[in-house]
């Protein structure tokens, strides 16, 4: 009993880790690159309105940086101090993944990030742009690294087992696992999204506190152009993904779909309440036939169901049903309004009406979509991870048996003092963000990193 | 068995030097970050922003290298990872949460509006003082061999002191070296108060871990150890005298030497890590479990040593060119 309350609140305090670090890599990865392009445009047309762009959203960038470096190490030590059974049993295929990690993408980013960061009037301007181009690729390497890991996670193969004990017989189908591909796919376009929404919601709360600026358009534009232009594609990679989870893990699926028994003309259930005492679904509203024509392409075809998935003597091998079917909802529900608004917002902007042509509601309907990306990452992250559940790695270990044998008041005190710390953390990103803007707004210039209360002898700089 | 021969004996060995190394970057690099840190509510407004500013470049970079040191425990010793972490979750945890409120601080006191600059200060400060506090815990736990005892906690807690005291020191060594004017005479002044901590901190530790274990009693206090190894304690006792000296004289006139205390800090930290890990060598978890036991497949730290053969190099190259870019004097952090 008391492993039990120690694996419950092992989870927990990991869930609440890892929702909290992937908020911020999920800005950084394609703000960096967004960056560069800034500074590329700057490059091509010598127009200060990049430079202005590239100033301002730095700072978002340094900040959600920071954010993410921190809470990332927090994860590298709860490997080992709440997981010690992820290692020890398949440590010879996480670790040399992880270390690659580290090596190549971790020291890169930081030590680049400085340069990037405070180096801009200490070196030629080809050395600060590459230096934002080698903190972009190291975000980059650093997520394709650890989506190899994860997705061999979800897909395991490439190796062999000796006394529980995981061996590596085949680097190649490691790093290339099944889902890989997909998933690394699926996560990049979120970040495009997550960004693209972020400057638009930004840019539209700076309007509408009366900003005028060519940077402020420009942004806006930007932003609602790459949500755009992502939201089709992300929504095909989705898919691709999904058909990927089809073959490989189908007890998730069953979970997504809330399907029960394997049949053919299963129904997409756009509402239900899944009991999983009963083993049905309550208030089921549903699309006939819906979930399969989208994922056979034709309409009798078979869904697997998760009754599929109960071991003779009754024990549960498919995942939490209320949890994967109502996150993957959540993801989609919040795809389909990226879609919306970002499509009805291009075409309002159209033929040089620019936000000038953007009806009140609609920019206020960019405020609260910043943070959509956020969102869809979460519960698209909680669909595939507790769609893993009950394993840690698929077939090959449970997590019920890597957890370390710590007290339960010990994780339970210091879940408390995470979650603290992390809310905290949250409201002063949150509200940094919108103090920003409206500095921005409102023309005044927002302090730089470090410089003087009595800056009165410093130069201002031109933002 | 030659030493190429059979890669289960010399992989592990390899490994461990790789782990202590970056380690002891680690100490040394982030070492100063966290004194600085430490030291900032003695200096005045503008002085705090000059020292945040005089380690703002490198931080993020000092500290990977505990990401490093902490992943080769996870990738190369996974079966004493768990014993390790699991034993030292409290400070762990205490640390981590530290190292969280140091980091986002530096951020956030320069991007929030001035009156909750101050808030963050304080975070920054408490920050530093909670990670290096549990630093010095855990390396107290560390050399009493991980047991729980009153006497184990309270040498801990001791140590916990001696760190931190250690720390501030390293960085009121790289403040001379990084400061001008009044910041650089309080960092001198600092550097001499602290550098008595240092000597008890290395004194109570060297005295302490032969006491626990008699191998390593035996491993120091005997014919010809005893003389092999003296040059150890005699260069840290000829250090630290350096060091007085130096302090006494600084600052000078045209700021020769202002390097000099950072340097012989560093070499003092190296000297003090040697010793331990000549003391622990070849066990990982003390006196229970050895690297060799601990040790991942030799195939995956093979594929790990290619790459950290052709990376570490890499890696030290690019870190040199950023400390060669924010050389000099410290100046205002800025993005522009």
């Amino acid at each position: 009993m008391e492993m039990m309350d120690t694996l419950l609140l092992s989870r927990i305090q990991f869930a609440a880790n890892i929702s909290f670090h992937i908020l911020f890599p999920t800005i950084t990865i394609a703000l960096g690159w967004v960056l560069v392009f800034f500074k590329w445009r700057y490059a091509r047309t010598s127009d200060q309105v990049w430079m202005d762009a590239y100033f301002f959203w730095v700072k978002v960038f340094a900040l959600s940086f920071a954010m993410g470096v921190v809470s990332g190490i927090t994860m590298s030590f709860q490997f080992g101090t709440n997981w010690p059974g992820f290692m020890e049993s398949v440590g010879n295929i996480a670790g040399p993944l992880l270390a690659y990690e580290i090596m190549t993408a971790f020291f890169m980013e930081a030590v680049f990030l400085g340069i990037m960061l405070f180096g801009f009037s200490r070196v030629p301007g080809w050395a600060h742009t590459g230096a934002t181009v080698l903190v972009a690729v190291g975000t980059t390497m650093s997520t394709f690294w650890i989506l190899v890991l994860n997705s061999w996670m979800h897909t395991p193969q490439g190796f062999e087992m000796r006394d529980g004990v995981a061996y590596a017989t085949d680097w190649f189908a490691i790093i290339f696992n099944p889902s890989m591909p997909y998933r690394l796919a699926h996560v990049l376009l979120a970040s495009g999204l997550t960004v693209g929404f972020l400057i638009a919601g930004m840019s539209a709360l700076r309007w509408v506190m009366g900003e005028r600026s060519a940077e402020v358009r420009k942004s806006l534009r930007l932003g609602v152009i790459m949500g755009a232009a992502i939201i089709p594609v992300q929504i095909y990679a989705g898919d691709m993904h999904g058909l990927n989870t089809l073959e490989y893990q189908p007890a998730k699926v069953a979970a997504m779909e809330g399907n029960w028994e394997t049949q053919g003309n299963v129904p997409l259930l756009l509402f239900a309440l899944p009991d999983e005492d009963a083993r049905e679904n309550r208030f089921e509203i549903g699309i006939p036939s819906g979930a399969s024509l989208i994922l056979t392409h034709r309409l009798d075809g078979e869904v697997p169901g998760l009754n599929d998935f109960v071991a003779e003597d009754g024990t549960i091998l498919h995942p939490p049903v209320n949890a994967v079917f109502w996150s993957f909802r959540v993801m989609v529900g919040t795809g389909m309004a990226m879609l919306a608004l970002s499509w009805a917002a291009l075409f309002l902007m159209r033929r040089g009406r620019g936000i000038e042509g953007l009806p009140r509601p609609v920019l206020w309907a960019f405020m609260p979509m910043a943070f959509s990306g956020w969102l869809a990452t979460l519960a698209g992250w909680y669909t595939t991870e507790i769609g893993r559940q009950p394993w840690l790695v698929t077939g090959v270990l449970s997590t019920d048996a890597a957890v370390g044998d710590v007290a339960p008041a010990l994780v339970a005190s210091t879940l408390v003092a995470y979650l603290m710390i992390y809310g905290a953390l949250l409201v002063a990103y949150v509200s940094v963000l919108v103090y920003l803007a409206r500095r921005k707004a409102k023309g005044g210039t927002a302090p730089v990193a470090g410089r003087p209360v009595s800056g009165a002898i410093q130069s201002i700089p031109a933002e | 068995m030659t030493l190429f021969g059979d890669p289960a004996v010399w992989l592990p060995v390899v490994f461990a030097a790789l782990m202590g190394l970056s380690i002891l970057i680690y100490v040394v690099l982030d070492g100063f970050d966290l004194g600085v840190g430490i030291l900032t509510p003695l200096g005045n407004e503008a002085e705090k922003d000059r020292m945040v500013a005089s380690i703002g470049p490198f931080w993020d970079a000092n500290e990977t290298w505990l990401v490093m040191a902490v992943g080769l425990l996870l990738v190369a010793f996974p079966a004493a990872h768990g014993t390790i972490l699991t034993a030292l979750y409290l400070p762990v945890a205490i640390m981590l949460i530290g190292l969280i409120l140091r980091g986002t601080a530096f951020e956030f006191r320069a991007k929030v509006a001035l009156p909750k600059k101050n808030a963050w200060n304080v975070a920054f400060f408490a920050g530093s003082i909670m990670t290096s506090m549990a630093q010095g815990y855990m390396l107290g736990l560390y050399v009493m061999g991980l047991d729980n005892s009153w006497t184990s906690q309270a040498f801990a807690l001791l140590t916990a002191v001696f760190l931190t005291v250690g720390y501030s020191f390293i960085g009121a060594c790289w403040l001379i070296l990084k400061a001008e004017g009044e910041l650089q005479l309080k960092a001198v002044r600092w550097a001499r108060g602290g550098i008595w901590g240092v000597v008890l901190g290395v004194g109570a530790i060297s005295l302490a871990t032969p006491l626990v274990s008699t191998r390593i009693w035996e491993r120091w206090f005997s014919i010809p150890e005893f003389f092999l190894l003296a040059p150890l304690p005699l260069m840290s006792a000829a250090l630290i005298l350096g060091i007085w000296v130096v302090l006494r004289r600084l600052p000078t006139a045209n700021d020769s030497f202002a390097w000099l205390p950072f340097a012989g800090a560093s070499a003092l930290f190296v000297l003090a890590f040697t010793g331990l890990a000549y003391s622990f060598y070849p066990y990982v978890v003390p006196e229970k479990l050895t690297i060799y036991a601990a040790a991942s497949a030799p195939e995956s730290l093979m594929i790990i040593l290619v790459g950290a053969l052709i990376v570490i190099p890499v890696i030290a190259g690019y870190s040199a060119l950023a400390y060669y870019i924010f050389r000099g004097k410290a100046r205002d952090l800025r993005y522009d």
